[in-house]
């Protein structure tokens, strides 16, 4: 409510609205129509305050940090050792990856849509907003793919030589995040389908959510500093 | 009264995005959106770097690109994820390991230059 009153400015309205949040929560309704107040919050008397599940997985995502951080210096270390044979670097068609990276970054929008839509209620749009990411997802497997299997047509497999190894090893390991975040997305529409996803568990699809877009900041690094950055 | 009230404080939510420590309010669909179309335009601005034969970038080029980089992936974490309306705690959890991850890199890193 304090930022709502900062933004309002106005000493009656915030009264009212204080009031009203003290009303509605003892009477279980939702405070605003926005957000249904509490969402399925009521998870949230914790000890900290805060939803647990959420914290839980802001956690997963630091450590995810981790295993995407050690694969990226691997693959940093390792660039340049070829073996002789033909690099990673030298058969990277950054246009095509450039169109897969903006679908996946896009992605990230229609998922917070999604989110933003069941927040407010909006069952139907929550679902077509969730179908758009996974869909969105599925183009960005599919370009990935179509890359691995250009790659090893032109000579740069899995066992090629260490840097060809630790760029399908950072790759892959993204890409199977995406698959199961796809899993995820597809669940989450199935139940919305079935009418268990509801404004009262929308943590649900904001959890998920996050885990989305991790993926999707885990590629803005790899955009950047595997494809965009010259290796020499 | 109340349906008054309820308006004005959703409205304030909505436009400002603002909420107290749990952030039970996000932004609107059109901020959302208005993020959205920065970040394509920044990767667009990135995938232009690749053509040097356009615009040769010089020094510049991987600050530049790296610069990009930390803008898309601030602008996720704090508009997406909502870190900046959210406890100041989530964001604590993921700059640790995200701080860690950097650390793995740079130790690995001395590892390959210095004791080699």
């Amino acid at each position: 409510m304090s930022a709502a009153t900062t933004a309002s400015g106005s000493g009656a309205v915030t009264e009212q609205a204080a009031a009203l949040t003290e009303d509605d929560t003892l009477a279980g309704a939702p405070v605003d129509g926005h957000h249904g107040g509490d969402h399925g919050h009521d998870e949230h008397a914790t000890t900290t305050g805060l939803s647990h599940t959420k914290l839980a997985m802001w956690v997963f995502l630091g450590s995810e940090c981790l295993l995407f951080g050690g694969l990226i210096s691997t693959y940093l270390l390792y660039k340049t050792r070829g073996n002789g044979r033909t690099l990673p670097t030298d058969v990277f068609d950054i246009p095509f990856t450039s169109v897969s990276s903006f679908v996946l970054l896009m992605s990230s929008l229609t998922m917070v849509l999604a989110l933003s839509a069941v927040n407010r209620g909006d069952d139907e749009a929550g679902r077509t907003w969730l179908l758009a990411t996974s869909l969105l997802g599925a183009v960005f497997i599919g370009g990935q793919v179509y890359e691995f299997t250009s790659f090893v047509r032109e000579g740069v497999a899995f066992t090629t030589n260490p840097a060809s190894s630790a760029f399908f090893a950072l790759t892959g390991f993204h890409g199977v995040h995406v698959s199961l975040g796809i899993v995820m997305l597809m669940s989450l529409f199935v139940s919305s389908v079935k009418g268990k996803l509801t404004q009262r568990n929308s943590e649900t699809v904001e959890i998920v959510g996050l885990y989305w877009h991790f993926v999707d900041i885990v590629w803005i690094f790899i955009f950047t500093v595997i494809y965009l950055i010259p290796a020499d | 009264m109340s349906e008054t009230a309820i308006t004005e404080v959703t409205h304030s939510d909505g436009e400002h995005g603002h909420s107290d420590d749990e952030g039970h309010a996000h932004p609107s669909d059109w901020a959302y959106v208005k993020i959205a179309l920065i970040l394509a335009a920044v990767t667009a601005l990135e995938v232009f770097t690749y053509f040097r034969s356009v615009l040769d970038w010089g020094a510049a080029l991987v600050p530049s690109l790296i610069f990009m980089m930390i803008v898309k992936f601030y602008l996720v974490a704090t508009w997406f994820m909502h870190l900046r309306f959210d406890s100041t705690l989530f964001a604590k959890m993921f700059t640790t390991g995200l701080i860690l991850a950097v650390s793995v890199y740079l130790i690995t890193l001395t590892a390959f230059e210095v004791w080699s």
